[in-house]
């Protein structure tokens, strides 16, 4: 007796939460729909066009393998047949022909027995054909090894397919990466978006691997086996028709109970997840505060409600299994005692009956295999659209190349009545002109939301602007490819982005190919040295994801390193060094103001000091400059900058009337 | 590692386990008796003409059927009702190893990975669990039974099993030890993608910048060619199985049906025997089947259940004393005693020979660079880690003497990143101080300057506050914080670097208000502004884990070089 026509295959991706293992994976978990189903299916299937010569073998193969798998209960059926009219014949007297024995059987009121002789092909005396039998199982282990093979080649080929759709998918999605503007990463949510480029595309993995061809494989066995069933006969196969579409039915409808089950579960799940997440974010805090009591209590109470809902969800889809193993067994019997029955009245051979019990076998389990695969299908098509939602985001301009990027750049940045912003109704820098000669500090300051930040995504070429134009060395940096553009430019940024790796690796990033000697000096012109040899492992320390072996100042520390070794022509510090406290503070300011000297640089900071040492101040307010000018000729001015002077630094040591703090008995030094 | 902790949660479960096996052992008993049952339909019914015998037989059959459904559900009752109160136990057995955990375990561990090991390792050995007890049961309890029955109904038959049950168990068994260890590098470089990508979306503007683009996909080129290439050779060994066992078991009915058909033909075995015997190999090898591959869940339950026990393994690393001596009187006394700290396996001491005092009614300041140990003070004080030599006396008696709860009851802590629970203002207020009235809070908030924006909060004081405090802003959170920290109304103040979210003038106001409200209490500050610190009682400067400098502003500006230059660099030349 043998089960469904392919392969189960293994792993194609990961689980997600709340899997599931066993038989019935697609059924144990709440499913997502596609929103367009036809649509995104076809282009699904588009991107198999590349592999249709080896999915048209597959198909082949599948069907040849499905063909072989549903005759081979047949045949074994015919050798029992052999078998039960050798048994019958040796009880009879030899010589006599059959239909003899039949008409002194009925004449004796043996009717049973004749109508059971008449049904086989007995030949009365003469024991088992054991040449007719050879040649019958001869033919079955063909049948069976070769629906084997089919079926390993057609998993076997269809693992390359899916790997390589999936693979080159990857690499689709890695490169849109690359040519999607900045403005798509800062609207959309990066979670999203990584779940997107991974967990979706694994989970288009798994559909392909496991879900396509299989599919195909169970609906070709269902029918096969369905046709088979109807043509040895109609009644038994009306049992089987009865029954077994019956126990479908029943897991649907399980199923759909559970699943209401799973969603409270998942719910319950993500309660307790957040109780342990604060807890665990907290922790210090619960100690100390003295709640540990109360979040022991707490979890607990919620444990026990999501223990109940789990419960249940587990009970129900559990039940899913014997249910069908029962409707399986209540089959069995139906078809072996009707069956049986039909061979005492010979209406049916042995071997038929024999056959019908593997054909019942072999039809229920395709048939929940199909269910669970439409669901596998359902959740892949639904990753699926995602991706390809990503996939059609529009992309960046391209470079023009039309103007060569000047040697050895000077730093001469001009701003040029530029114009900008992010949302159409939301105007944000208008007609901002500036002109900053080459080894000039800007300090560019003002009221958050004033459009800081925003000058460095334009300078940067992250951002395009809407009018006007920017130039480096007179050449507008439009016309420049944008890789010339950054590499003029070094960046540190307030939010310190560092790679897992080595701490070597992450300052090394600054500049391909850099050397050892490159890397510890930038790190100790940037401080890091120090503080990275009281590590264990020194440069070659792993920084962690979260990072917690190292604090906030350090990490800034090494992003800093890393500017210094790409020595930029033209530096931009957003709000770099505020993270970094006093004391290296003043180490750094004195390395940046070594580094800084006849270099260009934009310094966005409210460090009063950085401000105060600038050459250039430029007061930003809604987008717009209001003011320019040096400290001293601003506060004369009395002006916007003036009160904003006032309001973050003068209340908090009092100044005097040129604007001078005024720090509690000034002693000069020595 | 997944056995002992199963064992050992499943003790009180005792009961339903048994129930469980013995359940199953009834359901397979049953299950392998049927095809006897047709037998002899076969045997005595059929063969015989006697259509009566069929009747009554099948009747049999049906009431067993229905006895086998019945038992399976009571089964799948017990077994989800053990497999789900393991998982419930062991998640609280984690949570409270982790509540007993110093900053140092957590550290070791990492936030996100003892969330992930509270909830989805649990999940993952629940799961096990739960199959283990219905399919990897019932597997060797159909096995042996299945051979008891076939022996008894022919032996000479019965040598078939000999040669195919091992042959199968062999074949899963090469193919499972290929596979799983393939299993496992999947995970791992699915991992290695996620984090590639995960870097390349957050880190998208320094990649830009520093024109990586090229060597970014390059990396990912590695990753993504060596995921496919790992995954291709996992299926398709995997490919293998399915259709090898199927065809050894086709097979083996082929063979039954050979060499039966002799033995039936020497009137050795009754035909309807040998249906029956067909059906016992079959049960047998797709319950041994179904529960090799339930097998391959095992590597990921293990390796769950290791995570696991690391977490319940490990003990934390400030334990309380045997005998805790209290303080004569609580005072708010801090006092370092040539503390020398190290990080376990630093290079370098943080501190070194720190010495000084923070005494009641005395706002003591400490001031130093990036790593030069100032955050470690406070926790040096909480007890987060504890001393490599020296001491921190509070109230005269070393914290390693005081009860922890005792010592945790004088201290308000503010640490440097403002952490509120998800609740309402007035619970988080209360987080210290269940007691507290509304007047109270609403007297705590005023002092920390959050009164006029948490009166403007729909609902006040009752007003929602989302995990972690992300519905309000930076400075908010941070004086909610501090609110926090005053309506417990401590001894001991610690404030570990908080004031940093506020512009200087809340900064300064707040203080003010601070010193009214502390009074006798003794005030810890840790900070990087000068401003914050300058009208302290006492500061503290630190440079790499040493004192170099203390006293008050005036002091340190004559005395103290690296002093005048924290000043300079933030207030201007002007001000030294």
């Amino acid at each position: 007796m043998m089960m469904g026509g392919a392969p189960r295959g293994g792993p194609g991706g990961r689980p997600q939460a709340g899997q599931r293992g066993g038989p019935f994976m697609g059924l144990s978990a709440p499913v997502e729909r596609s929103k367009d189903f036809r649509g995104t299916l076809g282009k699904l299937l588009a991107r198999l066009r590349s592999e249709r010569a080896v999915l048209a073998v597959v198909v082949v193969l599948g069907s040849l393998s499905v063909a072989f798998s549903v005759i081979g209960p047949k045949i074994t059926g015919n050798a029992m047949n052999v078998i039960f009219d050798g048994v019958i014949g040796k009880s009879l007297p030899a010589g006599v022909p059959k239909e003899q024995v039949i008409e002194s059987l009925r004449a004796r009121g043996q009717g049973q027995l004749a109508d059971l002789l008449s049904g086989t092909n007995a030949v009365p005396g003469v024991g088992i054909d054991f040449t007719a039998l050879a040649q019958i199982l001869a033919l079955a282990v063909l049948v069976y090894v070769l629906a084997s093979l089919l079926s390993w080649a057609q998993a076997y080929l269809m693992a390359g397919v899916a790997q390589r759709t999936v693979y080159g998918l990857r690499r689709e999605v890695e490169e849109k990466l690359a040519r999607l503007p900045l403005r798509y990463f800062d609207s959309h949510a990066h979670g999203d978006l990584l779940s997107r480029v991974t967990n979706d595309v694994d989970n288009i993995a798994t559909t392909l691997q496991q879900g396509l061809s299989q599919l195909l494989t169970s609906v070709l066995t269902v029918i096969g086996v369905l046709g088979m069933m109807l043509w040895i006969s109609p009644l038994l196969a009306l049992i089987s028709i009865l029954t077994i579409p019956l126990s479908f039915a029943v897991t649907i409808v399980i199923a759909g109970r559970s699943q209401k089950e799973f969603v409270a579960q998942w719910a319950e799940t993500g309660a307790l997840n957040g109780h342990v997440e604060q807890m665990h974010s907290g922790h210090a805090l619960v100690q100390v505060f003295g709640r540990r009591a109360s979040a022991i209590e707490q979890f607990n109470t919620q444990n026990e409600r999501l223990y109940r809902a789990s419960f249940r969800a587990q009970f129900l889809s559990g039940i899913i299994q014997p249910a069908i193993q029962f409707l399986s067994s209540l089959n069995y019997v139906g078809v072996a005692v009707i069956g049986g029955y039909r061979v005492a009245s010979g209406a049916m051979s042995l071997g038929d009956v024999t056959a019908f019990i593997a054909y019942s076998r072999q039809f229920s389990m395709p048939l929940l295999q199909i269910a669970s695969q439409a669901n596998l299908l359902q959740s892949g098509l639904a990753s699926a659209e995602r991706v390809f939602e990503f996939l059609g985001a529009p992309e960046e301009t391209p470079d023009r190349v039309s103007a060569t990027a000047p040697k050895g750049i000077s730093g001469h940045v001009e701003f040029d009545e530029v114009s900008f912003r992010y949302l159409p109704d939301k105007p944000l820098i208008e007609d901002f002109s500036l002109d900053v000669r080459p080894g000039k500090t800007v300090a560019i300051v003002g009221p958050t939301g004033a459009g800081k930040t925003t000058i460095v995504n334009l300078l940067m070429r992250f951002y395009d602007i809407d009018g006007g134009s920017i130039r480096l060395d007179g050449v507008d940096t439009r016309e420049l490819p944008r890789d010339a553009v950054r590499r003029a430019f070094g960046m540190v940024l307030q939010d310190s982005w560092l790679f897992a790796g080595t701490i070597r690796d992450n300052i090394a990033y600054g500049k391909e190919g850099a050397s050892l000697d490159e890397i510890v000096a930038a790190a100790t012109a940037a401080h890091v040295d120090s503080f990275v040899r009281t590590l264990p492992e020194g440069y070659d320390a792993m920084l962690e994801e979260e990072a917690s072996n190292i604090s906030a100042g350090q990490r800034q520390l090494i992003t800093i390193a890393r500017a210094f070794l790409a020595d930029p022509s033209v530096l931009i510090l957003d709000e770099a060094t505020s993270n970094v406290d006093t004391r290296t503070e003043v180490l750094i300011q004195q390395a940046m103001a070594r580094l800084r000297h006849g270099r260009t640089s934009f310094v966005i900071a409210h460090r009063l000091s950085t401000i105060r040492n600038a050459d250039n101040i430029v007061v930003m307010d809604g987008g717009r400059i209001v003011e320019q000018g040096d400290h001293d000729e601003l506060l004369r001015k009395r002006g916007f900058y003036y009160d904003l002077y006032q309001s973050q630094f003068a209340e908090s040591v009092g100044v005097d009337a040129a604007g001078r703090p005024m720090l509690p008995v000034l002693q000069p030094a020595g | 590692m997944l056995i002992r902790l199963l064992r050992s949660n499943l003790a009180p479960y005792r009961r339903q386990v048994a129930i469980v096996t013995a359940l199953l052992l009834l359901q397979s008993v049953a299950n392998l008796y049927l095809p006897n049952l047709n037998a002899d339909i076969i045997n005595n019914g059929v063969a015989k003409g006697d259509t009566d015998y069929i009747w009554r037989t099948g009747a049999v059959m049906l009431g067993l059927t229905l006895l086998l459904g019945l038992f399976a559900i009571v089964a799948v009752y017990y077994a989800s009702e053990t497999s789900m109160s393991v998982g419930r136990d062991v998640r609280a057995a984690v949570f409270e190893r982790v509540q007993s955990f110093s900053a140092r375990e957590m550290n070791r561990f990492g936030t996100a990975s003892l969330i992930t090991r509270n909830t989805n390792d649990v999940q993952q050995v629940q799961l096990f669990l739960q199959i283990a007890l219905t399919i990897l049961v019932r597997a060797p309890i159909m096995a042996i039974g299945g051979i008891v029955m076939a022996l008894r109904e022919d032996a000479t038959l019965s040598w078939l099993l000999v040669v195919i049950v091992p042959l199968m168990a062999g074949v899963i068994g090469v193919l499972l030890l290929m596979a799983v260890p393939l299993f496992r590098q999947v995970q791992v470089k699915i991992d290695r993608i996620t984090q590639v990508l995960r870097e390349q979306i957050t880190g998208v503007r320094v990649v830009r910048a520093f024109i990586r683009v090229g060597s970014e996909r390059a990396r990912f080129e590695t990753a993504n060619a060596d995921l496919t290439a790992t995954s291709l050779r996992v299926n398709r060994i995997f490919a293998v199985a399915f259709p090898a066992l199927l065809v050894i078991m086709n097979l083996s009915t082929v063979a039954i049906l050979w060499f039966g058909a002799g033995l039936v033909d020497r009137g050795d075995m009754p035909i309807g025997n040998l249906t029956a015997f067909l059906q016992y190999i079959m049960q047998i090898l797709f319950a041994v089947m179904t529960a090799v591959f339930m097998v391959i869940l095992i590597p990921r339950a293990e390796a769950s259940a290791q995570r696991i026990a690391q977490v319940l393994d490990t003990n934390s690393s400030i334990t309380e004393p045997l005998r805790p001596i209290a303080p004569e009187r609580v005072r708010g006394l801090v006092a370092f005693a040539d503390v020398t700290f190290a990080y376990p396996h630093g290079e370098r001491p943080v501190l070194h020979g720190l010495t000084f005092e923070a005494r009641p009614g005395r706002t003591t300041a400490i001031i130093g660079g990036t790593g030069s140990g100032k955050s470690t003070v406070v926790n040096l004080v909480t007890r987060a880690f504890d001393v490599t030599s020296g001491a921190v006396l509070v109230d005269g008696v070393d914290v390693r003497e005081q009860a922890l709860e005792g010592l945790w009851g004088r201290i308000g802590l503010v640490p440097q990143t403002a952490y509120l629970f998800k609740g309402t203002v007035a619970q988080n207020l209360r987080f210290g101080n269940e007691n507290a009235s509304d007047a109270q809070l609403w007297h705590a908030l005023e002092v920390a300057q959050a009164r006029d924006f948490v009166a403007a909060m729909p609902g006040q004081l009752e007003a929602p506050i989302d995990q972690g405090g992300t519905n309000v802003s930076g400075g908010q959170r941070q004086r909610l914080a501090i609110a926090r920290a005053i309506t417990k109304r401590p001894a001991i103040y610690l404030f570990d670097d908080c004031f940093s979210a506020l512009d200087a003038g809340t900064d300064a106001r707040l203080r003010m208000a601070l010193r009214g409200e502390t009074g006798d209490a003794s005030v810890l500050i840790v900070a990087q502004r000068v401003s914050t610190i300058l009208h302290a009682d006492h500061i503290v400067v630190l440079d790499e884990g040493r004192v170099v400098g203390s006293g008050t502003h005036d002091e340190l500006m004559r005395s103290s070089a690296e002093y005048r230059e924290i000043v300079e660099s933030q207030l201007g030349a002007a001000a030294a």
